[in-house]
């Protein structure tokens, strides 16, 4: 874990140098914004999972001599087919199309994607450990 | 239905599933392979419909005065072959493809870490993508207002019409398709990597997927909130981009270019990767300087996010310096990478088969793309080159290298672990050579056209400008290109046809890393065993006990896997088969305990 993090705190240093230098050197405002965003964007997660990488005991792919017994036990559930990924994408299809030909078929991309939202989130109930 | 997946160690068998046909299997599956293969098909199905509109093009051009197409179709048709090859062939054939396939292999892991987002990802590309295409059949035509949209030009004055709308809602919806692969993708690689497999014994392939998921965070947002503001502007009367409402035109140029030029290493990292795992495995010898290439990798990343009004030159309203040095800086890490590359093969015993082929290609042709990078980040000579051929000739040096050399280049190399067959070598080289030829036959001219000061984009120029006959050689090149994808397509389907004499076994290439350790095609949930990993080379190491470069590991290694002289290891493999390379014996796949190796086939893919 120590190793994401460090990548994405360097990416946000580099952003944040970046951002200062360019704000002083050209006073220009959007261009400003975005550097400051990105150097947000790689603090955030940076600093969490540094945060974390020092509380948490190595995991056994951080660990360059792990056997392969370490990583033994549950890595996580992977559904192995769903309907509802579909659903929605066709869904998003629909919305984005009224955003060009007008309204009608927004309401069926919006119910579809209501559908498939919760459909979402009860096949992950069933599926337990998450 | 949901299946909780233990340590690739303990996974039993993996019940298939049966009932669901093909079609329903195909929309419902969440299978990272089953995708990947998916994105793979339709990006290149797009590749072709936007090489067919680029042989249109040059037809178009290869003579003056020609009225093969009309004006405005013409302005459509480049905007809609930049955006194809941009949006949904370049970028969606490397994270949506091959990463999607390989990511989760490489790092040993059973799928992505987000199976039903990843599919969500895919629905979303297609629907934009046709939705994109669409265009062509509204009454105003598709959006000719170029690939990147600039305002004025792209409001509801100057581009009416539902071609244009649709342009912009596709591009919002693949713009989150690629936001979620980007999260997906580094997820994949932060918590589903194999026991001992370190960030730094990642396959470079991986290595860069993950930066470039990071660089889609960054880039892709702002796309999709410009494209968003755009939409406004267009349909309920905001003035983001326009003067006459107090807007600023050239703040989407900012936006556009502040996505725009990261999104060009985020279709050129990829094919970094792969060119580079390549390279190693058919010189035989590990990368030359890892980390460098991964510190590199990460540097080309940042500097990429702030050089991005070096396309703004022109504008006067950019701090020329400031992006000219940035763009200069590039070059540096980018410069490493060269002699990283060139260190790799150094010395090897290089094999020429087809993969290796066009990587060496990809290296060539991006050079050249690079270098005339530098003339234009110099203002002085943008100021005389922005908009004419030349730059057209230096982007597809760029993007042609890294998408199709160094895509096709991917696409050969892991074949055999999509399809569980080989390639034809044969007609795979032949298209190589038609391709290397053809490349520099079409856009070489095109840089001499830029400095006799041919503006791009144009549909028509007059006799006397002198410009015909290298126009004409262009084209004839362009030709060449069309010539040599076709040929690949045969190799295809003759490998196909002939795929039971070629079946590929697990490891073909006597490759490194770890999607070489399972199946061709992989089982589902990917792997029945792991190798031990020791180095960035864990498969490598496993069939090489005896090689130098394995030495310092090997003691670890035959400690924990008895492969090698047979220390004592209790039950280990050294007992039950011999170690073998590839072409040696042919080991039983799929029990799950078989060193890993090809089928006794020659690596180049040739039936004896
Ligand atoms: C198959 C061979 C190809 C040929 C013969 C070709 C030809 C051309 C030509 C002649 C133009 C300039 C049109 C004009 O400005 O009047 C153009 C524009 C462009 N091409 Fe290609 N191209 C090819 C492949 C590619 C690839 C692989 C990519 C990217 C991955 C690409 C990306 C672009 C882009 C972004 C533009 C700019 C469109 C615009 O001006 O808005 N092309 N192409
Ligand atoms: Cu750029």
């Amino acid at each position: 874990m120590r190793v994401e993090g460090q990548v994405l705190l360097v990416i946000a240093a580099f952003f944040g140098v970046v951002a200062l230098v360019y704000w002083f050197w050209s006073g220009e405002t959007s261009g400003t914004a975005l550097l400051t965003g990105t150097c947000l964007l790689g603090t955030l997660p940076g600093g969490y999972y540094f945060w974390w990488s020092r509380r948490m005991k190595p995991r056994a792919s951080d660990d360059p001599s792990a056997k392969r017994e370490d990583g033994e036990g549950v890595v996580g559930t992977f559904p192995s087919s769903s309907i509802w990924p579909f659903v929605l994408g066709v869904s998003a299809a629909l919305v984005a199309l009224a955003l060009v030909f007008g309204f009608w078929t927004a309401i069926v991309g919006f119910v579809g994607a209501t559908t498939a939202v919760l459909g979402i989130i009860r096949e992950s109930r069933r599926g337990g450990v998450v | 239905m949901t299946t909780l997946v233990t340590h690739p160690e303990s996974l039993s068998l993996p019940e298939e599933e049966h009932g669901t046909s093909g079609l329903l299997k195909w929309i419902t599956s969440t299978d990272h392979k089953v995708i990947g293969k998916s994105y793979t098909i339709t990006a290149f199905v797009f590749f072709l419909i936007a090489g067919c509109m680029a042989m249109l093009i040059r037809t178009q051009l290869a003579s003056p005065d020609n009225t093969f197409v009309s004006q405005h179709v013409y302005n459509e048709l480049f905007t809609m072959h930049g955006s194809i090859m941009m949006y949904l062939f370049a970028g969606p054939f490397a994270f949506g493809g091959l990463a999607n396939f390989i990511v989760p292999l490489q790092v040993g892991a059973p799928d992505m870490a987000f199976p039903r987002l990843n599919a969500l990802s895919y629905w979303l590309y297609l629907g934009g993508g046709i939705i994109m295409l669409s265009g062509f059949l509204t009454t105003s035509g598709a959006a000719d207002f170029g690939w990147v949209a600039y305002a004025p030009l792209s409001n509801s004055i100057n581009t009416p019409g539902a071609g244009p709308d649709m342009w912009i809602v596709a591009l919002i919806l693949t713009g989150f398709s690629a936001i979620f692969t980007g999260v997906n993708i580094c997820a994949t690689v932060f918590y589903l990597r194999a026991p001992g497999l370190t960030m730094f014994r990642m396959p470079i392939f991986t290595w860069n997927m993950m930066v470039t998921g990071i660089l889609i965070l960054i880039a892709f947002p702002v796309l999709t909130s410009a494209l968003v503001m755009l939409w406004c502007d267009r349909h309920i009367g905001s003035h983001i981009f326009t003067v006459s409402g107090g807007g600023v035109p050239v703040l989407w140029q900012n936006l556009f270019w502040f996505f725009g030029h990261p999104e060009v290493y985020i279709l050129a990292l990829p094919y970094f990767g792969a060119v580079t795992d390549i390279l190693a495995v058919f010189s035989r010898k590990p990368v030359f300087g890892y980390r460098g290439m991964v510190f590199c990798t990460i540097a080309i990343a940042a500097l990429s996010t702030s050089v991005w009004a070096h396309h703004m030159f022109t504008t006067g309203t950019v701090l020329l310096p400031f992006f000219s040095i940035m763009s200069y800086l590039i070059a540096v890490p980018t410069g490493i990478k060269f002699f990283n590359w060139i260190g790799t093969m150094w010395r090897g015993s290089i094999t020429f088969t087809t993969p290796m082929l066009f990587a060496v290609g990809f290296l060539i042709v991006f050079l050249f793309g690079g270098v005339t990078g530098i003339f234009l980040a110099s203002p002085p000579v943008d100021f005389a080159m922005h908009d004419t051929f030349f730059v057209v000739a230096h982007f597809h040096e760029v993007l042609f290298g890294t998408a199709v050399f160094g895509g096709f280049a991917g696409l050969t190399y892991w074949f055999p672990k999509y399809t569980g067959w080989m390639l034809n070598d044969k007609i795979g080289k032949v298209s190589f050579w038609l391709m290397f030829i053809g490349f520099w036959v079409t856009f070489m001219p095109q840089y001499l056209l830029g400095e006799k000061g041919m503006p791009r984009r144009i549909a028509e120029y007059l006799p006397s400008t002198g410009w015909a006959t290298l126009n004409r050689i262009s084209t004839g090149g362009a030709y060449l290109l069309f010539l040599s994808v076709f040929v690949m397509l045969v190799a295809f389907g003759e490998s196909w046809l002939k795929r039971k004499e070629r079946p590929a076994g697990d490891n073909p290439w006597d490759a490194h890393t770890l999607e070489w350790a399972t199946s061709s095609p992989p089982p589902h949930h990917n792997f029945y065993w792991i190798p031990p990993v020791r180095s960035e080379r864990p498969v490598w190491d496993h069939n090489h006990p005896d090689h130098p470069t394995v030495k310092e590991h090997a003691r670890e290694v035959r400690e924990l896997v008895g492969v090698g002289a047979g220390t004592g290891a209790r039950g280990g493999l050294a007992e039950e088969l011999p170690p073998s390379s590839a072409g040696g014996t042919s080991a039983p796949s799929g029990d799950g305990h078989g060193p890993v190796s090809g089928n006794g086939h020659d690596p180049t893919g040739e039936s004896k």
